[in-house]
């Protein structure tokens, strides 16, 4: 299954890349690959923007704006300016958010 | 939070706290003794993972974090990193079956690996303060953890290594593909780093998908019977029920498109974006239902009908967009895509839905 193309945020630079493969371990789409001395951008528009290859790349060859694909929380956030924030953590038991988390 | 003893303020660690049911016994080790957790399911855990499946149960199933054994181990053996998420944490367990280990339990507030590590709740501060807590440099003799592939974006390996001197190693996404990675020498094959999102994964997360929805559903009723049962006279109840329940059915039928056949579906229904899967299950079916249950005969039964091809579609497209929260791999950046492009379709639909039944009441009433 795909998702919209073109969309994500995600930006490899190959200048900064050692190739330690950090990110082919983490990322949960096959978004990069392993080659010879660095890795490579594969398929782009697998990126879910999880934020997993970011986090873990110590080279800071990889950027990605991470964040929750939740609808209603990108919405509430549209209404208050903020950022999109998952509302299924402990702090309202009976939110009525949906099956994420 | 009945295991929690009621004199106790502060939580104490290790066995000083009634076991859990899941427990089966104490193991010593150097910075003390730790309960041995059971790999198989009881009754009661099969109940629990049913219970948060369906319900808001999920917001409470929670165990206590810190460090539990599995088997017999020894300072030789692996150390599974878990999430608080009861759910979570039985998976693990009943994946360790016949291993010896141990099993680090972070404190997620009860939510799942993977939205715990969108979150940063399972993530490098809390994973290097459980190493300490449980003095994991006394327990195991080796400096290697095991955690799952999916709190990568919360846990920053580096950094772990850095503060701890534990190396990070990325276990498989699924727990049951444990033992096939362990047998590899650590090493997962590309399906076991590849997240997937089965018929049977996405029908589990239906009910919490029907849930808001159904929670809406009275007030709906009440909107719908109040408007087709009212009169210049007052409100008739024959007209309500004779001209509403075509319009409550589809609101039922819309309900159930959304959050169940187009998340089951969604390989097979045509485009990418989860507004159009949705908006095309959710015409389909109301125009099915429409032929099953039409609107009474009459002067309006056309106004009628164009309410039902029009707003219920939509309503199934609104509710199949929130299911981009709850897949394997939607982006924030495409579902902000979508909510630029459909919610003002939303609010127009909507309008137009107030605008046709103004229409069909005019109408009604032999106003014009």
């Amino acid at each position: 299954m795909r998702y919209l193309s073109g969309v994500t945020s995600l930006a490899f630079d190959e200048e900064q890349c050692t190739g330690c493969g950090r990110c082919t371990e983490v990322c949960p789409h096959g978004v990069f690959f392993l080659g010879d001395r660095k890795a490579a951008v594969i398929d782009r528009d697998r990126c879910m923007e999880c934020g997993a290859c970011a986090k873990n790349c110590e080279f800071g060859a990889i950027t990605v704006t991470a964040g929750v694909g939740c609808a209603s929380a990108i919405i509430t956030s549209m209404i208050t300016g903020g950022e999109p924030v998952c509302d299924c953590s402990g702090s309202k038991p009976n939110a009525a958010s949906g099956g994420c988390c | 939070m009945s295991e929690m003893h009621p004199r106790t303020a502060i939580p104490l660690p290790f066995v000083k706290r009634t076991p859990p049911a899941f427990s089966r016994g104490t193991v010593g080790t150097p910075s003390g003794k730790v309960f041995r957790i059971a790999t198989a399911w009881s009754r009661q855990d099969r109940w629990g993972a049913f219970r948060s499946r369906v319900s808001a149960y999920r917001m409470t199933y929670a165990v206590a974090p810190g460090l539990y054994a599995v088997g017999d181990p020894g300072p030789g053996s692996p150390v599974f990193v878990s999430a608080s998420y009861k759910l979570s944490f039985d998976v693990l367990r009943r994946s360790l079956d016949g291993i010896d280990g141990w099993v680090l339990v972070l404190d997620t507030k009860g939510i799942n690996v993977w939205c715990a590590a969108g979150k940063g709740t399972f993530g490098t501060d809390e994973l290097v303060r459980r190493i300490r807590d449980a003095g994991l440099e006394q327990v195991v003799s080796h400096r290697r953890l095991i955690v799952p592939q999916l709190g990568a974006p919360g846990v920053s390996a580096a950094a772990v290594a850095r503060e701890t001197g534990f190396r990070v190693a990325f276990g498989p996404v699924e727990a049951r593909d444990l033992k096939a990675y362990l047998a590899a020498g650590g090493k997962a094959s590309p399906e076991m780093r590849t997240v997937r999102f089965t018929l049977a994964d996405r029908l589990v997360l239906t009910p919490m998908e029907v849930l808001p929805a159904a929670r809406k559903y009275p007030a709906f009723a009440a909107v719908v019977l109040l408007t087709m049962g009212l009169q210049p006279s007052g409100i008739l109840f024959r007209d309500a029920w004779q001209h509403g329940w075509p319009l409550l059915l589809q609101g039922l039928a819309a309900v159930l498109a959304g959050a169940i056949v187009t998340p089951a579906l969604l390989p097979w229904v045509p485009g990418r974006s989860f507004a159009v899967k949705g908006w095309l299950v959710g015409l389909v079916t109301a125009w099915l239902l429409g032929r099953i249950a039409a609107p009474p005969a009459g002067s309006t039964a056309v106004l009628v009908t164009t309410v039902m091809l029009l707003f219920f579609p939509l309503l199934s497209s609104y509710i199949a967009l929130q299911f981009t929260g709850s897949t394997t791999f939607t982006s924030m950046s495409g579902t902000k895509k979508e909510l630029r492009l459909f919610l003002p379709v939303y609010l127009a639909g909507v309008a137009a839905t107030v605008v046709l039944l103004a229409a069909i009441k005019v109408k009604e009433w032999q106003l014009l």
